[in-house]
């Protein structure tokens, strides 16, 4: 009789603390007390606990049981606590054996049945890596938390199962009859649905093409402009496909995102392939950023954390949207303040923008069929705000195409044959960067240009051209840098020629078409 | 007398004996306050002791504790008043007990006592 104690988890964004649960037994009457902010769903806890403990024969003390969740000052939320919480209380009654510094994470159901819950990754990290790695998870979980390194994780389906497991008095427990309908399973890894989209689907376009490998190869930022039924959203839609799979690291941080977001809880694998996400152009900033009441939650950006973000129509957004996406391209992550705390969520993706060339879509080269109005043409492209587009390493236009490209459909590259390219350049930029501890040329910071890799002036007098007839920013600068050094990556150079740095310039330069 | 008034008649007299065994004195039993009654009054030194009863035959419908509600906590204070007026005592030193009896009529009844709740 007394005091009981367990562990959880809070998540904060992706960050996540561990919390002591502290369960106290006073003598009098019944009442059960909750302390440590909790939220609604937190509250409701309380039937659940005393619900699902009495349904496994071990029913809640009637005396007054005060729970305290420590450290009070941070904010809880969520079904998670439920079990830990069940746990204090039961050690408190001297009905289980103590815990120790087991972590618990579920969800109970009223009958009994442990239940699976959101965010199981970034939790069983937290705890592995405030050293508690002993971890309690409902089954539907069990493949999710196996995935954390160093973790030793046992899984239950029933509240009974586990009481046995941690001492109690086997007569008292109730075993919940077999059922055969369990609930939610975890969900199956989605089933390849047909065939991934292929590079070879594509008629023409080579120009396009080559500029969205070298997207893939450097991790740029790409905008395609062309009219109507060009390709543009057939391009994108294959750039995943050109990316290899994330690395270990990369692939934890990619799959703890979606265990948040995810809305069948119980991913089973590490999400191995680069994640696409396209959200439609009436999307609000919350559902892109992120956020929402309480604690933040995150957004498509964040959902394509080392992926690709490909926004269609991209004029059509919000402006407020659209501008939201300067931080996280710069910085590769989000802060979100909201009232309950503030998150972060990682935001690191390649962008990809597509856009017609004006509202009509008929102002194509010759741009003779085209029925906007000058105003027209100019409100349409400035939705896309200066700093948007100088963020933007690739700008493409597209052009109609011609019968002779629908004929020569026959024989294009598939995706296998570019990815093989995209990888060997990868490997190239990653033997270089590598002591500097970056990856791809789309990250490396502008003092490495001038510095280590400084081009010889007759290489980059071109740009240094533009940069002297304000065509160029000088984040445009580096940006024109940094899509040669890709280029030069995929044709097997050392460094970047100036026919390199002539290709990256050009392809900075239709962003004036649209003016 | 219907069956659910004589379980808690029972109840009450295995609860005055059960506090009488626990060193206390009862002085009154039933006792009709203009707010209602007094299951027990009983002196333990110079404290007098009013203590609530109930009795259930399972916990089925809940604990019989769960059924002392802070409602009838706050009621049985104002009765404790009630009771020392009537008995001419000063209105202090006086506290509120629960007893909770379980009695499913086969096995022992099973009691348990809870001091100073109000």
């Amino acid at each position: 009789m007394g005091l009981g104690r367990s562990f959880s988890v809070a998540l904060v964004g992706l960050a996540g603390h561990i919390v002591e649960v502290e369960a106290d037994i006073g003598q009098t009457l019944p009442a059960f007390v909750l302390l440590g902010l909790p939220d609604a769903s937190l509250t409701e806890a309380k039937e659940r606990i005393r619900s699902a403990a009495r349904n496994a024969g071990m029913p809640l003390s009637p005396r007054k049981l005060t729970v305290n969740l420590i450290p009070a000052s941070l904010p809880k939320k969520g079904s998670g606590f439920d079990l830990a919480i069940m746990m204090a209380a039961l050690q408190a009654a001297g009905d289980v054996r103590p815990s120790g510094g087991t972590v618990f994470l579920a969800e109970l159901g009223l009958d009994g049945r442990l239940r699976p819950v959101r965010g199981i990754l970034p939790a069983v990290m937290a705890a592995v890596n405030a050293g508690r790695p002993d971890v309690v998870v409902a089954d539907g979980n069990r493949s999710e938390a196996d995935l954390v390194p160093g973790a030793c994780v046992r899984s239950f389906s029933t509240v009974a199962e586990l009481l046995l497991a941690f001492g109690a008095d086997p007569a008292r427990v109730v075993l919940p009859p077999e059922e055969a309908e369990a609930g939610p399973g975890p969900v199956a890894p989605a089933a390849a649905a047909g065939r991934a989209p292929d590079m070879a689907d594509i008629a023409g376009q080579q120009e396009a093409r080559t500029a969205l490998e070298v997207a893939a190869a450097g991790g740029h930022h790409i905008m395609l402009v062309g009219p109507p039924g060009a390709g543009k959203t057939m391009l994108a839609e294959r750039l995943p496909g050109l990316l290899p799979d994330l690395p270990d690291d990369h692939a934890m941080e990619v799959t703890a995102v979606h265990s948040l977001s995810s809305t069948a809880a119980g991913l089973t694998e590490l999400l191995r392939r680069p994640p696409f996400e396209n959200p439609h152009h009436t999307a609000t900033a919350v559902s892109i950023i992120g956020g929402g009441s309480g604690m933040p939650r995150p957004g498509a950006a964040s959902r394509a954390h080392r992926g690709v973000l490909f926004l269609d129509e991209a004029p059509e957004y919000d402006r407020a949207v659209l501008d939201a996406l300067r931080q996280p391209l710069e910085s590769g992550e989000l802060v979100l303040h909201r009232a309950a705390g503030t998150a972060t969520y990682p935001a690191r993706f390649q962008l990809v923008l597509a856009a017609n060339p004006c509202p009509c879509g008929r102002s194509d080269e010759k741009g003779i069929d085209c029925t906007c109005t000058p105003t027209q043409r100019r409100r349409y492209f400035g939705k896309l705000s200066g700093p948007l587009i100088d963020r933007i390493d690739l700008q493409l236009a597209l052009t109609r195409l011609k019968r002779s490209d629908m004929a020569s459909m026959q024989g294009q590259e598939g995706t296998a044959m570019v990815a093989a390219r995209v990888a060997r350049a990868r490997q190239a930029q990653h033997d270089r960067l590598g002591r500097w501890g970056h990856v791809l040329n789309a990250e490396v910071p502008a003092e490495l240009f001038k510095g280590p890799l400084r081009l010889p002036r007759r290489m980059s007098v071109d740009l240094d051209r533009a940069m002297d007839n304000n065509v160029l920013t000088a984040r445009g600068y580096n940006k024109v840098l940094r899509v040669a050094w890709t280029i030069a990556d995929l044709a097997g150079q050392a460094a970047p020629d100036r026919d390199c740095v002539g290709l990256a310039l050009a392809y900075r330069q239709n962003e004036r078409m649209a003016a | 007398m219907r069956a659910k008034d004589k379980l808690g008649r029972s109840g009450e007299t295995l609860a005055a004996a059960y506090l009488e065994q626990a060193g206390q004195r009862v002085v009154d039993r039933n006792w009709r306050g203009p707010a209602g009654e007094i299951d027990i009054v009983a002196l333990e030194g110079a404290t007098v002791v009013v203590a609530e009863v109930k009795t259930r035959r399972s916990v089925d419908y809940g604990h019989p504790l769960e059924a002392i509600t802070p409602a009838k906590v706050e009621r049985l204070q104002i009765l404790a008043r009630q009771w020392l007026q009537a008995h001419g005592m000063s209105s202090n030193g006086y506290r509120i007990d629960a007893v909770a009896v379980l009695d499913d009529g086969e096995h022992p009844p099973v009691i348990e006592h809870l001091k100073a709740v109000g």
